[in-house]
């Protein structure tokens, strides 16, 4: 059964593109959290209640009065009529289709309109993700705006940066998907900029800052055009390799896995459902990069601990590569300062 | 990241053991530090669940909030909380030494020396992690705009009485975080990671337990395999085996143990509100303390372990030797805590909740160059760190092999010695480039004049000997001394003087207003805090 | 509808010394590209407000900026009296400046107070005290300005026209300054940010055209790190040539100088590798594309002469990302018996001129892009200092590093998002750069 893409997953990507393993996983709809129980390595994600609950009661605070709180953050004391059309329908298909009817509708008739929870679509490797914004602001002119709900405070008028970054790049997905709507429908354009709604300071009352995710928006663009290079990725694959989570035992998985290469690098353990699988393999195949991105940069050509701890100590590697040469000398500064003790 | 430091890196990969990153300690530790380990509830800004608190590691005082949306139970457990905290700040405050500050004479213009109180010592408090630290701020911020009854009779919740106090010394506490090299309030973390490298990255380096599986490390066991036990290992019932160093719990915590209680604690509360005699509501209010009881005993079960990690933290930097010029920068922590101390003495109003431009432009400046005077101290205090200076080029160890007596062509001449220096180094010298090395705890002053052909280095001292004609004894190199040069000053100069916040010029916005809103309004009621 | 960069060029400066030396507005912000004259603006402005006989003030970043700007004067008016205030340190100006009669330096605001024109670099403006304010200001490199140097400066004069380059590098600050994000007067922000946040309604105004740049590269500079204020070349194709006395050998190095030659771009390609930053073999080809350059009798035809004039090492340079690679690039030149030519980092080459620059891609042979590597400021120097041609040497793979970059930027509320993202600058400039390329295996 795949599991299909999300805006969160979507966005995701951004953090590793040079992955291939999660391309291919993510692309083919793998659920990744039971493949990595399955390996023996499940994920540490989780949400608390707490967490869930307030935030729930949050969005239903935004969303109150008709969609008046919401425009009232947008700067509109006074809208007129609010629109808020029923999305309800049958099937993802169907909501897809009256989403798209009621973003029409909305825009011709020149008001304000709330769209609560549309779902959105968008062909992602050949296949579609759907895509379900908070809510979608139409404004009268035809303008739309992605409004993005998040319940971490804006405290004194600001929030956690990597918090608003996540959230820019999860709304830019959205925009990306609106406008293929927005392409479709006469008079309509869609803001490059969206409202991040948030509690203020300690209280639960709500306050928008507006986010311009232009750079989110082609930095997306870019990675979705990437994907569907999975094709790609998947040719390369052995014959007979298959992902089906709950029909292969955890030795097929594993080698159907280890069949397509990864990408590890720390950050995926706060991104990646499959993180700590990885960590593992790349930690046993020593290399560095495990220890971080960064520390690949002063390491030229040598990839894996043991090349650089033999080229440091001089037992491998040309004394004229630069690289071996001021790991020698790093390593004899170490070891003196480190007698002095 | 250096080169060096990555070597320690793989080495302790390689060792299952962390390595050294420091041959001294290069923070400050009070006698006498107060260990704050704070909890806070998911996805509630400024919503404290628990902490433990205290001097001593083996009776820390437990806090607890048993339902952390009611607001009366969250002021008491503020109010607990500076109980602690307040007194033992108070402590430092009346122990003075004198001490000289220049000041600029308010008629004249001039800087003249006054003599005033500096505290003898300053309070130190350690948090698990830096999550810790920006929950200090936090707690820093939700509290020092509070008002007591006192302050304001009409106020709808009034706060406890020491409570907005507390607020502005954990915000005073937390700007002084983010000086570097400042040691007001440090985390556990920060504090092993400068002296340690362990064979993971810096991300995972955030996790105390993690870190100290590392470092801590004994029996077979490597320090990966007890790290990975820290991060991940549960018990049959889910729980982790390590909880995290907070504020934030562990998700399945949350969910599985701590919301049955909390229900069960609300339910009794209802049932003793509904009690409808005496004799029920003893019966009620006891099964209220037993529900409470029972939240208690969960988050104390969460808190202790990073409790006792955070105390081994301090045990383990213990035993390293304090670096010559830490002492000089805690004196500095006390100049910050004293006048703190004097603001407050004074009356002055909390801390704003945004800097005006002076003030952000000093602070900025006051921490760039503690920044380049803590580079600096560390590597002259520290052979591990010059090390790291000296494969960038920025320093240099060299032999003396010869001495030549020049003077300045001056009316009055001057000793310009000129010394030839042999290094393996090679440090990123150009003509007259200056150099520096410590004498007596003070810089010297040296400039690059030539390399000669056989590689060796040219210097011409031009400070530091004496008014005399002949350098004063001991002040010039004797041939065969190796000495460490540095191409970075070792102190910072004094920088400009910005104008006064009542003279911030028309491109910054002119001198704050006097007629925007009252800066110490409190923030607005939640009508959810309210159960 | 033809454009004739000298009268646009004419147009926009007499607005802006219109602005300046009749408006009402406390500040003139002046934008200039690369090579549109902005030292040649600030002199004329200067003189302006000299003649008009307003006390001025001129505020530089660095004490070699100072100095060429009292050289420049100097040269223009010698009649003009102009103090240089300098600091205590010893060497603390140009001794070029010795031999102008009219020019007083000190080290004291005090002994140069009734000249003309005073100049010095913020630093130092920012230790005087208790003085007149001046009437006019000159802020020059006002973005590579820190908003906290401009605090400390700016109660010393009444109105200042702002000029600088907003393409070129950010002024940045060793520790974090994340708590001011998003306020207007952000300490470590630029100059130029604070005070239109402040002072909106402020006349703006930008030189439009290149004098320096060709037209073979004043359309991609502008296009890749000027979107939204577009700049021309003040010559057409054609206008400027560059030759060779002695034909190509074949090899790598002279064919990426034909295609220079020809087109204005080469890329010398050399195989994927990765490399430590001063990669030999990259610094070997850049050593020799320098060398061949001039042992193949390079001259240059432009609008300044009629004739050829022969390309001579002070007018090639040579730029990187890091001051290691500068060096190792100085030694492999001397290698090959190379003197004169400049070899320097972007930050030390924002502001200078060549006809020729040779640059090693700040991405060549990384095993990934940083934020300082992808820095717009540091590309756009590195692609913008040269009057014929540039050559960029680089491993091949830099568009899989730039496409396998995570991007997980933080944002910081209310901060207003820079364009263009350096991520997109270099895929540009490599784009372009692919149609000039060279591969070569050394």
């Amino acid at each position: 059964m795949p599991h299909p893409l999300d805006a969160r997953a979507l966005a995701a990507l951004a953090a590793n593109p040079g992955c291939r393993r999660r391309a291919l996983l993510d692309g083919a709809g793998v659920d990744k959290t039971a493949l990595a129980s399955k390996l023996g390595s499940p994920a540490a994600f989780g949400q608390s209640q707490f967490a869930f609950m307030r935030g729930n009661a949050f969005e239903a605070k935004v969303k109150a009065d008709g969609g008046r709180e919401l425009l009232r953050l947008l700067g509109i004391a006074e809208p007129g009529t609010v629109r808020v059309p029923e999305l309800a329908a049958a099937g993802p298909e169907g909501r897809v289709a009256r989403t798209a009817l009621a973003l029409r509708e909305a825009t011709e008739a020149g008001t304000w309109a709330l769209l609560d929870h549309p779902l959105l679509s968008l062909e992602v490797a050949g296949s579609p993700a759907h895509l379900e914004p908070d809510a979608v602001v139409v404004h009268p002119d035809g303008r739309w705006t992605v409004v993005e709900i998040k319940s971490f405070p804006m405290i004194d008028g600001a929030a956690d940066a990597s918090k608003v970054g996540a959230a820019a790049r999860q709304s830019a997905v959205y925009v990306l998907a609106l406008e293929r709507v927005a392409a479709l429908t006469r008079g309509a354009e869609v803001a490059h900029s969206v409202l991040l709604v948030c509690p203020k300071d300690f209280s639960n009352l709500p306050t928008a800052s507006v986010v311009d995710v232009r750079k989110q928006l082609s930095v997306t663009r870019r990675q979705l055009a990437r994907l569907t290079r999975i094709e790609e990725i998947a040719a390369a694959l052995p014959d007979g390799v298959t992902f089906d989570v709950e029909g292969c035992s955890a030795r097929e998985l594993e080698a159907a896995v280890e069949s397509v290469p990864h990408a590890y690098a720390p950050e995926c353990l706060s991104a990646c459902e499959l993180a700590f699988h990885c960590r593992e393999r790349a930690r046993g195949a020593g290399a560095v990069e495990a220890l971080g991105r960064s520390v690949r940069g002063e390491l030229g050509g040598l990839t894996t601990v043991g090349d650089v701890l033999a080229a440091a100590r001089g037992e491998e590697g040309d004394a004229d590569d630069p690289t071996v040469e001021a790991l020698r000398r790093a390593a004899a500064l170490r070891a003196e300062a480190l007698a002095c003790r | 990241m250096s080169l060096i430091s990555t070597l320690a890196r793989l080495e302790a990969v390689e060792s299952g053991r962390a390595q050294p990153l420091a041959t001294v300690r290069h923070r400050h530790l009070s006698d006498r530090p107060l260990v704050l380990v704070p909890l806070t509830t998911a996805g509630e800004a400024g919503a404290p669940l628990g902490a433990l608190v205290g001097t001593d590691p083996g009776e820390p005082r437990l806090l607890v909030v048993a339902q952390p949306r009611d607001r009366d139970l969250r002021f008491a457990f503020l109010a607990d909380l500076a109980e602690e905290v307040l007194p033992y700040v108070d402590s430092f405050t009346d122990v003075v030494e004198a001490a000289e500050r220049s000041e600029t004479d308010p008629e004249t213009g001039k800087k003249v020396k006054v003599e005033v109180d500096l505290c003898a010592d300053a309070p130190q408090v350690i948090v698990p992690s830096r999550a810790g630290i920006e929950y200090v701020r936090l707690l820093g911020r939700s509290m020092r705009f509070r008002r007591t009854a006192e302050q304001d009779p009409e106020t709808p919740f009034p706060a406890p009485p020491r409570v907005p106090l507390l607020g502005r010394w954990l915000t005073h506490f937390g700007e002084r975080a983010r000086v570097p090299g400042s040691s007001l309030l440090l985390s556990a973390t920060d504090l092993l990671n400068r002296h340690w490298a362990t064979g993971q990255s810096s991300l995972e380096d955030q996790h105390l337990g993690a870190l100290l599986a590392w470092i801590d490390a004994d029996g077979p066991e490597s320090g990966a395999e007890a790290a990975l036990r820290a991060e991940l290992g549960r018990d049959p019932q889910g729980q982790l085996f390590c909880p995290p160093a907070g504020p934030a719990t562990d998700p399945a915590f949350d969910n599985r143990l701590l919301a049955p209680a909390i229900e069960r604690f609300d339910r009794a509360r209802q049932a003793l509100a509904s009690a409808e005699d005496g004799e029920s509501a003893d019966e009620r209010l006891g099964e209220l303390h037993v529900a409470e009881r029972e939240i208690r005993r969960l988050i104390l079960s969460q808190l202790r372990p990073t409790w006792d990690a955070v105390w081994r933290s301090v045990e383990l930097l213990r035993e390293l030797p304090a670096g010559e010029r830490v002492a000089d920068r805690w004196t500095r922590d006390r100049w910050s805590f004293t006048g703190h101390r004097d603001r407050i003495v004074a009356g002055e109003p909390p801390q704003p909740r945004r800097d005006d431009a002076v003030t952000a432009a000093q602070k900025l400046a006051a921490r760039e160059s503690a920044q380049s005077q803590l580079e600096a101290q560390e590597a002259l205090d520290d052979p591990l760190v010059l090390a790291g200076r000296r494969l960038a080029g920025e320093a240099f160890v060299a032999e003396v092999v010869e001495v030549t007596m020049a003077w300045s062509e001056s009316k009055r001449p001057s000793p310009r010695p000129l010394l030839t220096v042999r290094t393996d180094d090679r440090p990123h010298l150009g003509e007259g480039t200056k150099v520096y090395r410590s004498l007596e705890g003070k810089p010297q002053t040296a400039e690059f004049v030539r390399s000669e052909e056989d590689g060796s280095l040219v210097l011409r001292i031009t400070d530091r000997m004496g008014r005399s004609k002949e350098p004063a004894p001991g002040s010039v190199p004797e041939k065969g001394e190796r000495i460490a040069w540095t191409l970075f000053e070792h102190d910072q100069r004094v920088g400009a003087k910005l104008p006064e916040r009542e003279e911030t010029p028309w491109t910054h916005g002119g001198p704050p207003r006097s007629d925007t809103p009252d800066p110490e309004l409190p923030d607005a009621v939640t009508p959810e805090d309210l159960l | 509808m033809s454009f004739d960069p000298g009268a646009e060029a004419a147009r926009a400066t007499a607005g802006i010394l219109a602005d300046t030396l009749h408006g009402d507005a406390r500040g003139v912000v002046v934008d200039s590209p690369p090579g549109a004259g902005k030292s040649t603006l600030v002199v004329r402005a200067a003189l302006e407000l000299a003649s008009a006989g307003r006390p001025l003030m001129v505020v530089a970043q660095t004490n070699a900026q100072v100095d060429d700007l009292v050289l420049r004067l100097a040269e223009k008016e010698p009649e003009l009296p102009v103090g240089r205030l300098h600091s205590n340190d010893s060497d603390p100006y140009d001794k070029a400046l010795d031999d102008l009669e009219n020019v007083r330096k000190s080290s004291k605001a005090g002994d140069l107070a009734g000249l003309d024109v005073v100049i010095s670099t913020a630093a130092k403006w920012a230790h005087v005290k208790n003085v007149e304010p001046w009437a006019h200001a000159i802020v020059d490199e006002a973005y590579q300005m820190r908003s906290d140097a401009l605090l400390a400066v700016a109660g010393l004069f009444e109105r200042a026209l702002f000029v600088g380059d907003p393409g070129q590098l950010d002024p940045f600050s060793v520790v974090g300054a994340e708590q001011w994000a998003g306020l207007s007067y952000d300490p470590s922000a630029s100059a130029v940010s604070t005070l239109l946040a402040h002072n909106p309604d402020l006349p703006q105004h930008r030189l439009p055209v290149s004098w320096r740049l060709p037209a073979s590269a004043a359309p991609l500079v502008s296009d890749a790190f000027y979107p939204y204020t577009r700049f021309r070349s003040g010559t057409d194709h054609g206008d400027r040539r560059l030759t060779f006395g002695v034909a190509s050998d074949g090899s790598g190095p002279d064919r990426v100088l034909d295609e220079a030659a020809e087109s204005g771009w080469g890329l010398l390609e050399l195989p994927a590798r990765r490399t430590p930053r001063t990669d030999p073999e990259a610094v070997r080809a850049v050593a020799l594309v320098v060398r061949r350059l001039l042992d193949r009798g390079g001259a240059a035809v432009s609008e300044r002469a009629p004739d050829p004039v022969p390309l001579t090492p002070d007018r090639i340079a040579v730029g990187t990302a890091h001051r290691d690679q500068a060096a190792a690039i100085r030694a492999a030149l001397a290698e090959l018996g190379v003197a004169g030519v400049t070899v320097d980092t972007a930050n030390r080459l924002q502001g200078r001129e060549y006809d020729v620059t040779v640059v090693l891609h700040p991405l060549s042979g990384r095993p990934d892009a940083t934020a300082f590597h992808l820095e717009t400021g540091r590309l756009c120097v590195l692609a913008s200092r040269h009057r014929h041609a540039c050559i960029v040497v680089c491993r091949a793979g830099v568009a899989e590093l730039l496409d396998e970059h995570p991007s997980t930027e933080p944002v910081q509320l209310g901060v207003t998002v820079k364009f263009p993202d350096g991520w997109e600058a270099n895929h540009a400039v490599l784009s372009h750069l692919t149609e000039h390329r060279v591969s070569w295996r050394p």
